[in-house]
């Protein structure tokens, strides 16, 4: 049971700072979870705390590849394709 | 007749007369009105603060150092996904430092920019939700740079939480970005902020991001830091609202405030530059603001400048400054200051001269009586800088806009291009296009006062009613536009009725 981060990520350093657990650190070219450390916050906090903070839609995803903040749930902006 | 020049002394009087310098004119911090009517104890405070005047922003710089990645909440205006070096705005940086790097960066900017005072933490997120950082930041320049002055901008969210540690770095200004007072409006203009361990959207996120920056607001004033607040104009969303907040904030002791027009191109990917929502004209945000200083010393030099910006306000030498050319630097730190204290005190007295050479007399009682009923008249300029008439029209890429009326002559803002009219000798006209926005660009204006301006784009600009005027090349603006305004009057072009004329011509 752990999240992880996609390439989409831009590196703002948020998650890292709110994970209770240290599970996320900076690699070279964007943030990486240890999956061994994520406990997708279960008896921490009700949501997990990255993805409650990410700014990037898309950009955290579980282990199924299903993204905790779809497009356009955290910026409002669909794209046409989509819409 | 003789008009006074109606300047910001709000900071200190030294620092305004040189209207326009590295910014081109006038246009980074506040303007000079604002400065002027501050009190003396603040105007002695950020008398070298190129932010807070449109004059010290000649002589002194300012540097941003980008250690505060990350942010708590969303505005609609901004988008975090890019950095390109060619975009100035505000949340954009081309590399994030470590709080090492910063310091390594302050020292080598001081060193080679003698005349750089000012040191903020800008972002690119929120520097008070990356405290460890900024703090850390703060720490360490206080101790070791105790020369540069330290300021530092924030969404205000956490701002409450932060004040104690604030008034301990000896941090004078403190800015705060507030765009509504009213919970409704914000939840237009922020989708969701991270608060308690939670993301929290809608009405009930902007009220809680309100009451933390206006209670912030009220601790820093109770502890003697320097307020000033930023608000960022939306038409048809907090344009009529920021009325309001201008006056709340200067009740509750904010000394300056701060409206800038939102930047929403849709090439930035903001929401609010996706679904349309358009940036206010030139004359709605000078209306706005207008409208405000009945209440409130206003600024109206913003740059809205990157948040890894170094130089002079309007110019950028961040490149002079990677990392890499940073590490190949050798700074004596002690040696720097030494130089820095000389320069700075020569740039400090020059201010001074130009303020008192620069005195102008109050309008005599004739001008009262029977011309007070000339209309104001807007007046766009080319600069260089130094105060002067001093740029071919061709060059220039900003133009500063003055009003001369007859209760003076006042700064009233700056508007850019993006490419001037010649961009190379052989290039010059290329595009008509080129001219057409400057045109539009400086419409509501009347006359346009350069060094020189060429055939070409001499005709256009009087067939779009704008008078260009090369006879006062390299004098003070203020006095250029005050002459060029007395030879309006002279010519009787200042009644109302000149100016109905003007208007259907």
């Amino acid at each position: 049971m752990a999240y992880e981060i996609v390439d989409s990520c831009v590196s703002c350093t948020a998650c890292a700072m709110v994970c209770p657990n240290d599970a996320i650190s900076e690699q070279d070219m964007q943030f990486v979870i240890d999956s061994t450390l994520c406990t997708e916050c279960a008896g921490d906090f009700d949501d997990p705390q990255c993805a409650s903070i990410c700014p990037v839609e898309g950009a955290i995803v579980d282990e199924l590849g299903y993204e905790l903040n779809p497009l356009g749930s955290l910026t409002g902006i669909i794209p046409l394709s989509a819409a | 007749m003789k008009l006074p020049v109606l300047i910001d002394k709000t900071v200190s009087n030294p620092i305004e007369q040189q209207a326009s310098g590295g910014c081109s004119s006038g246009s980074c911090g506040s303007s000079q009105q604002a400065v002027n009517q501050l009190p003396a104890d603040i105007q002695a405070r950020v008398a070298d603060h190129p932010c807070f005047s449109e004059q010290a922003h000649h002589f002194f710089a300012r540097m941003h150092v980008a250690v505060a990645p990350a942010c708590n909440i969303q505005c609609n205006y901004c988008n975090r996904k890019y950095d390109c070096s060619n975009e100035s705005r505000p949340g954009v940086v081309s590399e994030v430092l470590s709080p090492d790097q910063a310091i390594q960066k302050v020292k080598a900017v001081a060193a080679s920019i003698p005349q750089m005072t000012v040191l903020g933490i800008a972002g690119p997120g929120d520097p008070l939700a990356n405290p460890e950082r900024t703090f850390e930041t703060f720490r360490r320049l206080s101790r070791e740079t105790p020369d540069i002055k330290l300021c530092v901008s924030t969404n205000g969210l956490n701002l409450p939480d932060c004040v104690e540690e604030l008034s301990q770095h000896n941090i004078e200004h403190v800015t705060i970005t507030i765009n509504c007072l009213d919970p409704e409006i914000g939840a237009r203009i922020y989708p969701w902020i991270f608060w308690n361990h939670k993301r929290v959207r809608g009405v009930e996120a902007a009220r809680i991001l309100i009451e933390q920056q206006q209670k912030g607001l009220e601790m820093l004033v109770a502890r003697g830091i320097l307020v000033k607040v930023n608000s960022v104009m939306i038409p048809g969303i907090n344009d009529q609202h920021l009325l309001e907040v201008s006056r709340v904030v200067k009740e509750k002791g904010a000394f300056l405030h701060n409206v800038m027009p939102i930047i929403a191109e849709p090439e930035h990917g903001t929401y609010f530059g996706l679904t349309g929502q358009r940036e206010p004209t030139h004359q709605e945000l000078q209306s706005l603001q207008d409208a405000c200083a009945g209440d409130m010393n206003m600024m109206r030099h913003c740059r809205q400048c990157r948040a890894d910006a170094v130089g002079l306000l309007g110019e950028d030498r961040g490149e002079e400054f990677t990392l890499e050319k940073i590490a190949a630097m050798d700074i004596d730190y002690d040696a720097a200051m030494e130089k820095r204290q000389q320069i700075q005190a020569q740039l400090l007295e020059q201010l001074h001269r130009q303020q008192a050479g620069g005195e102008v007399s109050l309008p005599d009682a004739t001008l009262c009586s029977s011309e007070a009923q000339s209309r104001p008249v807007l007046m766009a300029v080319a600069s260089k800088g130094g105060g002067l008439v001093n740029q071919h029209f061709g060059h220039a890429t900003e133009f500063l806009i003055y009003e001369a009326s007859p209760q003076g002559v006042r700064f009233v803002g700056h508007r850019s291009v993006d490419k001037p009219y010649c961009e190379n000798s052989s290039s010059c006209g290329d595009g008509d296009s080129v001219l057409q926005t400057i045109l539009s660009k400086l419409k509501d204006c009347e006359m346009l006062l350069c060094s020189k301006v060429g055939y070409e784009p001499w005709s256009a600009l009087e067939d779009a009613g704008i008078q260009p005027d090369g006879s006062h090349a390299l004098e003070p603006i203020e006095d250029a536009i005050q002459a060029v305004y007395q030879e309006m009057a002279d010519k009787d072009l200042l009644s109302s009725e000149s100016e109905t004329q003007q208007q259907s011509a």
